[in-house]
């Protein structure tokens, strides 16, 4: 998910061309107050206008508590974004609150049930609230880690190795897959290094996100690559799911394959592989089938 | 009416100045002047004219700008100039 300031029109245009999974176009933080009219105005003309193809299309809207948080809904609203990114989650009331919002312009241009909810979480108390944030509404899907903000109101600051970070993302992860959602982790902003990004990006996808955050198309070829298994893993998947196929063909449910047990826990790891795989474009959905 | 700005002269952007005037009077600079002119003119007009704006001096300062971004920096200077927002809140 690639972060990209919603005032800036040329960045806005060129996003999709580098490949991202999907684009943040932003009018919280990288938008000053004076402007936040004018970026409402762009990226809702953008979002009509610009074909982003396959590219999932979501944006940062203002808190609801600001002046500026219903208008940024109708107008990403009309404009049909896919996801709404709520800025500094802290409870399951505050998700509720902008689903009636959302329902509120959705009847309006008989759009009902079409705008997902991401909830950014970036404090102590969004932390805790993971799981009722994550499992608020039908909408959600997904929960992000901001950590800037949360390394800020924990009192504490960024290290290289994000031991400030292990809680929230762990929790994080934990309550999405008990929601049953997504989960997506924070920006890395030294670009100089690259390094950095890679070790981070590596941890996050052992924690169980995912997917990263990034704020420049350089980042894109990272994560992709550490996200993308490997042909040994997508060779091992394969010959585990055909097993398990056959075997259930013939009504049995525990198999080996080399020499070792396979059970539903393997199945589903075996099956995840696949899945990323044809999300990174690697396979074909064709040659999975 | 009062006299307003909205945009950059940032490369993909569009300055656009609305102020009082009488009739849609447009005055363009753009390095694509020749093979897009006319194409600016028109959406910023039709622009303005949605708007319900039909007296206005509008000076563009283009750098390359999609129509959609002409659009939203039309409209945002028309609304800093006007006080009418298009939205509800």
């Amino acid at each position: 998910m690639m972060f990209v300031p919603g005032n800036n029109p040329g960045m806005m245009a060129d996003a999709h061309i580098y490949g991202p999974d999907s684009i943040m176009l932003d009018l919280e933080d990288s938008v000053t107050l004076a402007e936040k009219d004018a970026a409402r105005l762009l990226v809702y003309n953008a979002l009509k206008s610009i074909d982003y193809g396959s590219t999932e299309m979501v944006v940062r809207i203002n808190p609801l508590n600001t002046p500026f948080g219903r208008k940024d809904v109708e107008a990403v609203v009309k404009a049909g974004v896919d996801v709404i990114r709520m800025p500094k989650t802290e409870t399951a009331d505050e998700v509720k609150e902008l689903e009636a919002e959302i329902l509120k312009v959705e009847k309006e241009i008989g759009a009902e049930g079409r705008t997902q909810i991401m909830a950014a979480i970036e404090s102590a108390l969004g932390v805790v609230n993971a799981y009722a944030i994550a499992s608020a509404s039908p909408r959600m899907m997904g929960i992000a880690l901001g950590a800037e903000d949360y390394t800020a109101n924990l009192k504490t600051s960024r290290t290289p190795g994000g031991a400030e970070l292990l809680l929230a993302r762990q929790q994080i992860v934990v309550a999405a897959r008990a929601a049953g959602i997504a989960c997506f982790d924070t920006v890395f902003s030294n670009l100089d290094d690259m390094d950095g990004f890679r070790s981070e990006v590596e941890l996050i996808k052992t924690l169980g996100f995912d997917g990263k955050s990034i704020i420049n198309p350089r980042q894109i070829e990272i994560v992709n690559e550490v996200f993308t298994p490997s042909e040994k893993e997508i060779v091992k998947a394969r010959a585990i799911v055909a097993a398990i196929r056959e075997a259930q063909a013939k009504g049995s449910g525990v198999i080996a394959v080399n020499g070792k047990m396979v059970d539903r826990p393997v199945v589903l790891r075996a099956e995840r592989t696949i899945a990323l795989a044809v999300a990174a474009g690697v396979i074909s959905k064709e040659e999975v089938l | 009416m009062k006299t307003s700005t909205a945009g950059t002269l940032e490369s993909g952007d569009i300055m656009i100045t609305i102020g009082p005037g009488k009739g849609l009077e447009v005055n363009l600079q753009s390095s694509v002047e020749a093979q897009f002119g006319a194409q600016i003119r028109a959406v910023i007009t039709e622009t303005l004219e949605g708007l319900d704006i039909h007296d206005a001096r509008v000076d563009a300062v283009d750098k390359g700008a999609l129509d959609c971004t002409i659009r939203a920096r039309v409209t945002a200077a028309a609304v800093r100039a006007t006080g009418k927002d298009v939205w509800k809140d």
